[in-house]
């Protein structure tokens, strides 16, 4: 079993209750209520401001998926993929990550993408359709989203081997979901971290839904326990606990750093949104659900923890409102103006070397774009 | 015979698979619906609306995400002596399937001497043009028409879909089954109890004298709409609606071409390599001295599928068709 990294900074005296109610199988260590309990395995000590920032980052990012909803609902956006419920498992497996840590996402880690320092607005572009994805994956070590399910889990190991071939102290962490377990591919990224004891730390955000398919047409057996079977260590923590995905992330990270090989990490959470702006959840999920979920809301435990501490002030949760309104003005003032891609630009990067037919391409599309120019 | 399979009624595309679907299930108790999301859901185009509850789980299944499972596993009912259907929710999310199809769908009659088949249908809504992400809106055609062992064919609208997805349930060979996704809403008439057009055949959705056009799926409606603008310009366009795209039924294609002299062929997928390659091969091989001028191909450039924003210049339009149409007079 790995052990947790004590949280930086100083100590406080926040008061612990013996372990929680989540049960043996899940690492919980802040309630839904806010209170803070013990795991035998896991245990966070961070100062008062490290907590309102974990905060901090919750809202914004929360805020910065509305936005992204908006938008899309005023046209702006072709699709969105709203995060919204899973920020604790973003914001935790996010800030778990060093800066030289590689993180290999889906479309929905909006939040990691912001721990990561990925600017919002490069998000975006794929989902209003201005690009395939249009960031640098090497400027902050987080590669593109990645739509077809799964497919990632194999880059992300591959990457680690490379990590692992040039000594680099550091781990690549794969993001996939509930529904993703099922592809092969997700399955051989397994069997290929274990056989080359490559560190990757598989993060499944098991949200409970693949579109409309629970997790028992996925699975029958608890996802996490799935890694003993490929020969790594499997822990799930509560999705919804900022603290416990923190702990548990760099827990598994150093464990992968330090040279122990894979890791998977099951954050049990709840995708209270759409799966996307076109989807209809009420066609496949009772309301009562999405209650029961509401009441474990990840932002509401953190702000009550932090009141109960005396860790925040009114004054603070208004302020991080206001920068939220502030960040999601930004966004959308920067995501009106992203323009419409030139047509000619799609034959722009797609080789690497001159391509002949590339070239005779350009040159009759450019010819026959150009006749309509004014026309338009 | 339930109400909705005899009355006369105004039906989109996806409710013409819809109806289509039902008939095969209630016709035969082998035929099973494979996919994500098409149970309760309804799939996310809705063409399986309602058939779980109708049928029961055990006929209509949510699979788990695993597109090679779902076709592999058709594989092995197939072999039980069930007809599945099986839904790949989106073009771009073949690929994982791609083994499953060209290797062990395509090959598995011919390896076992004929004693085993492949009645399975794969359904794939194909082709752009409704703004979606990247690996929504490809058109994958090419590379399974080039394997041998598959049947694949592509529907333009709504009537044709309700007659042939039965026909496709109803063939022991395997067939991939296009489904143009952006006409998917696309509304006509269905009278269920009209003769269905056989399924491994082109069909001349109009007649014209001047070049003849060819399309299948999406593109059938926009060279319909193209040769309605070359009417008002005083040329008369010949449309065939392709059908299907293996076996190519070109025998009208010949017949055509041999009264206008001209040959325009359209599709979303890339020229290069695409379909109007073969039957621009095989045009002037058969036609060689009724050509006015060489086949001239409508398609995307060779690259990949574009952002949406640009799509619009991406995909050919009645512009295209009608640009290609000058330049084979201007010849
Ligand atoms: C290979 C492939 N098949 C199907 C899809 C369509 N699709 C997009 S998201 C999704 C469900 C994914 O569920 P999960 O892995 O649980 O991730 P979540 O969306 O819940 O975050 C499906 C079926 C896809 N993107 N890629
Ligand atoms: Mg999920």
């Amino acid at each position: 079993m790995v052990t947790s990294r004590k949280g930086a900074g100083g100590k406080t005296a926040a008061a612990k209750k013996k372990a929680g109610a989540a049960g043996p199988d899940l690492v919980q260590l802040l309630t839904p209520e806010g209170d803070l309990v013990e795991h035998p395995d896991y245990s966070i000590d961070l100062s008062p401001e490290e907590y309102r920032g974990l905060y901090r980052d919750m809202v914004l990012v929360r805020r910065i998926d509305a936005e992204g909803t908006a938008l899309q609902r005023q046209g702006e956006l072709g699709l969105w993929a709203p995060l919204l419920g899973q920020e604790a498992a973003q914001v935790g497996s996010g800030r778990a990550q060093t800066a030289e840590d590689y993180a290999f996402p889906t479309y929905r880690e909006h939040g990691v993408a912001w721990c990561r320092d990925v600017d919002p607005v490069n998000l975006l572009g794929m989902f209003r359709g201005v690009n395939n994805g249009g960031w640098d994956p090497n400027e902050k070590n987080f590669h593109l989203y990645t739509i077809v399910i799964g497919s990632q889990t194999l880059h992300a190991t591959g990457y680690a081997m490379g990590m692992q071939r040039d000594g680099r102290e550091a781990a690549v962490i794969a993001y996939f979901g509930d529904g993703a377990s099922s592809q092969g591919d997700v399955n051989e990224a397994f069997v290929f971290a274990s056989v080359n004891n490559a560190p990757v730390v598989f993060f499944c955000q098991n949200n409970q839904w693949a579109i409309s398919e629970p997790n028992e047409r996925q699975f029958r057996v608890p996802l996490y326990q799935r890694a003993a079977g490929f020969g790594f260590p499997g822990v799930r923590v509560d999705g919804n606990d900022v603290l416990a995905c923190l702990a548990v992330t760099r827990a598994a990270l150093e464990h992968s750093r330090s040279g122990n090989g894979p890791i998977l990490v099951e954050a049990f959470t709840y995708r209270m949104g759409a799966h996307t702006t076109t989807d209809d959840p009420t066609r496949y999920r009772s309301s009562e659900e999405l209650e029961e979920w509401k009441a474990k809301d990840p932002i509401m435990r953190m702000r009550s923890f932090l009141e109960k501490n005396k860790y925040a002030d009114e004054a603070f949760f208004t302020e991080v409102d206001t920068e939220a309104d502030t960040v999601a003005a930004d966004i959308r003032a920067r995501c009106v103006a992203l323009p419409d891609p030139k047509p000619i630009s799609i034959f722009d990067h797609v080789y690497a070397e001159p391509h002949p037919l590339m070239d005779e391409e350009r040159a009759e599309y450019g010819a026959y774009w150009e006749s309509f120019e004014g026309a338009h | 015979m339930a109400e909705s399979t005899t009355k006369t009624q105004q039906i989109s595309l996806s409710k013409g698979l819809n109806l289509g679907l039902r008939r095969a299930l209630e016709d035969d108790p082998k035929v099973l619906l494979m996919g994500e999301d098409i149970g309760k859901l309804g799939g996310v185009f809705r063409v399986t609306d309602g058939l779980q509850k109708d049928f029961g789980e055990a006929r209509v299944i949510d699979t788990p995400l695993a597109e090679s499972g779902i076709v592999g596993t058709a594989v092995g009912l197939a072999l039980a002596g069930y007809r599945p259907v099986v839904e790949i929710q989106f073009d771009g999310f073949v690929y994982p399937a791609f083994d499953q199809i060209v290797t062990q769908v395509a090959k598995m009659r011919a390896r076992a001497l004929g004693k085993v088949s492949m009645p399975i249908v794969i359904r794939i809504p194909f082709g752009g043009g409704i703004g979606a992400v990247e690996h929504h809106s490809e058109s994958p055609e090419a590379y399974f028409a080039m394997t041998a062992g598959l049947r694949v064919v592509a529907a333009s609208n709504p009537v044709e879909a309700y007659w042939m997805i039965q026909q496709a349930i109803a063939s022991d060979d395997p067939v991939v089954f296009f489904e143009p996704k952006r006409r998917y809403w696309d509304k006509a008439e269905l009278d269920p109890t009209a003769t269905p057009y056989p399924l491994y055949a082109s069909r001349v959705v109009r007649q014209g004298t001047d070049a003849t056009v060819v399309a299948y799926g999406p593109m059938v409606k926009t060279c319909l709409e193209a040769a309605k603008a070359a009417e008002e310009e005083g040329r008369s366009l010949e449309v065939i609606d392709l059908r299907t795209l293996s076996p190519l039924d070109l025998e009208p294609v010949f017949a055509s071409v041999r009264k206008t002299g001209r040959l325009i062929t359209v599709h979303e997928a890339s020229v290069f390599m695409g379909m109007g390659a073969e039957i621009a091969a095989k045009v002037t091989e058969k036609c060689f001295y009724s050509l006015e001028a060489p086949v001239l191909r409508v398609g995307a450039p060779h690259t990949p599928y574009p952002p949406s924003r640009v799509e619009e210049e991406f995909l050919p339009d009645l512009d295209r068709v009608l640009d290609a149409v000058d330049r084979a007079f201007a010849f």
